[in-house]
């Protein structure tokens, strides 16, 4: 299959990977995908005064889906909780020109910013 | 082989085989010199075309132990698939119409299969274990005295695994039911003996072996019992009535000269297979936890080799090794989303279904590329699982098969 040069890029230089204390109160953690479907995502953001300041993943999947965790977590950084939580899954298709096939993969990184967010206001919430 | 800059190590050779030079240089007068049609009878032409095929007709059924009478020409182990299945179920047609077959045969057999369900046949499909084998009191159990024929195949194009031949052999023998085999992957590779093993028919294809794409055959018994078939072309009756067509004299020299040398050399060839499967088998453990192998060292063909590196998917492992031509599962499927269907109907999760590569090794493989492909999968097996979500919650300690996982949303 051919990926094109950004899926190559974000997957051959993945930027922001990494892991961030899950019980840090300011940390959202969102784990989507289960390994029997091919790709398991986990996205984190760490929030400061309702602005995400980092953001981190690690993805089991095939390029396209390292490729779109990727670059959820460069779209995140910087923006509010607001912003981010509007992030859609048609501007990761088109930023990395993903194929009809690999569409999956940025839906699942939506559900990943989403279920990040969640859980940030889950702990804030407490 | 003709190695080429800029090009990865090929290690797909289950996928196809380079034409061995010394088979191009057999083919090469059979173009524009000696070019008669075999079937022309009447001419020093036709004669000495016949006389090239029927040569290569002996190669073949040599490797097989079979007579050369036996060996039916086809544009490959596909359409020898097809001849094999529909041919004899309509033939045989007022015996029964009961077929079986096994869960890990390759896609050609298998829509057969369910092609001749769709219309009325009646279709088993049998179960594997986990190391691919079919279990023969389940094959006992599945004939009835409707079943025609029984295609089990020969060697698994994933995996390599070999299937007993010879007692599945006997037990259609006792049952008095056709026993075909696609020996696609088998074929040149392992000693295969028609009368011994009790095969009535039989698939083979020369690009597996080294010979040209488009040619392959179908060995079809002729006595004790005589096997017939229900043509699926016809035309001018060649090949006793079964396949029509003129004989591609080029292509059969170029199969028969492969089997010649391949029936020559197996022994030594697959002593240095399996070193160099076993070797990179022993290195890639060495150096990396959490590596599977599907199929078996001891068992399977001698370059076969089918591994799963857990916590990573197979196809981005594939992207990543980009300077090594392999496969994830079969060739056929690779381009699709699917994990293997081969490696879930022997037992293996999703998880690890999904993270298997085939490495073929291969006639022209070197020690060299060995290392090459070595250093090359440790390496990026390190990155993705330094990537890879799973990784990190084992080696915290957490069970993933415990995990509540969110998977409604279907994925693949």
């Amino acid at each position: 299959m051919a990926y094109s040069d950004k899926v190559i890029d974000h997957y051959e230089n993945p930027r922001n990977v990494g892991t961030l204390d899950k019980d840090n109160e300011n940390v959202g953690t969102g784990l989507v995908g289960a390994p029997a479907c091919g790709d398991v995502m986990r996205l984190q953001i760490q929030v400061q005064d309702n602005k995400i300041v980092d953001a981190k993943f690690k993805t089991f999947g095939c390029g396209s889906a390292i490729a779109s965790s990727s670059l959820a977590t460069e779209m995140l950084k910087g923006k509010s909780l607001d912003e981010a939580k509007d992030i859609k899954n048609t501007q990761i298709v088109e930023e990395l020109a993903l194929p009809p096939v690999k569409i999956h993969c940025s839906v699942l990184a939506e559900e990943a910013i989403k279920s990040a967010i969640e859980d940030y206001k889950e702990k804030q919430g407490k | 082989m003709i190695k080429r800059e800029n090009m990865p190590i090929y290690m797909d050779y289950q996928a196809t085989t380079p034409v061995d030079p010394r088979v191009v240089d057999k083919m090469m007068p059979y173009f524009s010199e000696i070019f008669g049609n075999a079937a022309s009878r009447t001419h020093a032409y036709g004669w000495e075309s016949e006389k090239a095929v029927e040569t290569a007709r002996k190669h073949i059924a040599e490797l097989i132990s079979a007579d050369a009478k036996d060996i039916i020409f086809t544009s490959g182990a596909t359409e020898s698939n097809n001849l094999a299945l529909k041919g004899a179920m309509d033939f045989y047609k007022d015996k029964g119409d009961h077929l079986i077959t096994v869960a890990t045969e390759h896609k050609c057999v298998i829509d057969t299969a369910r092609y001749l369900k769709q219309q009325g046949k009646q279709l088993t499909v049998l179960p594997v274990d986990d190391a691919g084998r079919v279990n023969l009191e389940d094959l006992k159990n599945a004939i009835t005295d409707k079943t025609v024929i029984l295609s089990v195949m020969g060697v698994n194009n994933e995996t390599g695994t070999m299937q007993d031949l010879k007692a599945i052999g006997k037990i259609c023998k006792e049952h008095g039911v056709l026993f075909h085999t696609d020996a696609a992957q088998a074929f040149g590779k392992v000693e295969l003996d028609v009368e011994d093993m009790g095969i009535d028919l039989m698939s083979i294809s020369a690009h597996k072996i080294y010979g040209p794409k488009g040619i392959g055959a179908l060995y079809v018994r002729r006595r004790k019992p005589r096997v017939r078939l229900t043509p699926l072309i016809h035309g001018g009756g060649q090949e006793r009535g079964m396949r029509s067509g003129t004989l591609s004299t080029s292509l059969i020299v170029g199969f028969g000269e492969a089997s010649r040398i391949a029936k020559e050399e197996m022994e030594p060839e697959a002593n240095r297979l399996i070193e160099l499967k076993k070797y990179m088998y022993n290195k890639l453990n060495e150096q990396l936890e959490e590596v599977y192998l599907n199929g078996s060292l001891e068992d399977g063909i001698p370059g076969n080799l089918n591994l799963s590196f857990a916590f990573i998917e197979g196809e981005s492992l594939m992207m990543a090794i980009k300077g090594l031509a392999v496969s994830s599962g079969s060739a056929c499927t690779s381009a699709s989303l699917e994990s293997s269907y081969v490696l879930k109907a022997m037992g293996k999760g999703d998880d690890l279904a999904h993270t298997s590569i085939r490495f073929g090794i291969g006639r022209f493989t070197t020690k060299e590329e060995i290392e090459i492909a070595v250093e090359t999968v440790v390496r990026e097996v390190n990155r993705l699982r330094d990537l890879s979500p799973l990784w990190e919650m084992f080696k915290e300690g957490i069970d993933l098969s415990k995990i509540q996982w969110n998977d409604e949303h279907g994925g693949h």
